[in-house]
């Protein structure tokens, strides 16, 4: 996992639970170009698994950090094709 | 065989390599088979439907019997709980069956799904048709309530039956009933 790595775009779904956070963050990230870095804002603590599990099973995505911040978990998916 | 049919049977091959290829993209596919059209029973499907297309996977539902009223669409804002039979309700059996019993849980569960930011039943339709999961109505099905196909919602699958469901569940890596 990098640390180093710039923001291009940051998805909201604060207050919205499964599927939205994984469904919502692959339409983000279609909309990312290669290399854009793009962070997810949820309050849904089964992101933590389900953005990870979404993230090994999809090609040409990649979970650089996921932190958790007082209610707020957030993710990093890199767009790397 | 002359040089030239040699040439050209290599060219035949290699086109077929290349087909088998592209189809074996490493794509998963998954089909769903709808069969219940309680409120609660409404959402497994199109929860997983909706995140499997999240992955880029290949999904069909096959909605038939009760499941195709999740795709009317005047009857799957109206679809119930039961509260008669399930252990679940916080009440007894010889209460949930007094009239209205039914109305009354499906408001207390829709309130709590709206408290919880969990999506209602048409928006898991629209975000599911939207990422390119196809949504069928068995035609069988459509013809036995008596239904029109210009109930359902646009995009929904007409016209099809269990040959067409058997057909994507063979390729199909997941195959779940619900």
């Amino acid at each position: 996992m990098s640390d180093a790595f710039d923001i291009t775009e940051t998805l909201d779904v604060k207050g919205e639970s499964c599927p939205m956070p994984v469904v919502k963050t692959k339409k983000a990230i279609d909309d990312v170009a290669n290399g854009g870095v793009l962070e997810v804002l949820s309050t849904d603590s089964g992101s933590m698994s389900d953005i990870d599990g979404w993230a090994q099973g999809t090609d040409g995505v990649e979970l650089l950090k996921q932190v958790e911040d007082g209610d707020v978990y957030k993710h990093y998916v890199e767009k790397t094709n | 065989m002359t040089e030239t049919e040699l040439q050209a049977r290599i060219e035949e091959l290699e086109s077929t390599v290349a087909d088998l290829e592209t189809d074996d993209d490493d794509g998963k596919k998954m089909t769903i088979v709808a069969t219940q059209g309680s409120f609660d029973m409404a959402y497994p499907p199109l929860i997983l439907a909706s995140t499997a297309a999240a992955f880029g996977w290949d999904v069909v539902v096959f909605h038939t019997f009760w499941g195709l009223d999740i795709l009317h669409e005047e009857k799957s804002e109206k679809l119930q709980l039961s509260a008669v039979g399930n252990p679940n309700m916080p009440m007894p059996n010889a209460l949930a069956a007094l009239p209205g019993m039914d109305r009354m849980a499906t408001r207390m569960m829709e309130k709590r799904i709206d408290d919880n930011g969990t999506a209602t039943i048409g928006e898991l339709i629209e975000l599911s048709l939207d990422q390119g999961v196809e949504l069928q109505a068995c035609q069988m099905t459509i013809e036995l309530m008596e239904y029109d196909e210009e109930d359902f919602y646009d995009d929904v699958t007409v016209g099809v039956g269990a040959a067409t469901a058997l057909q994507h569940m063979a390729e199909s890596d997941i195959q779940l009933l619900v």
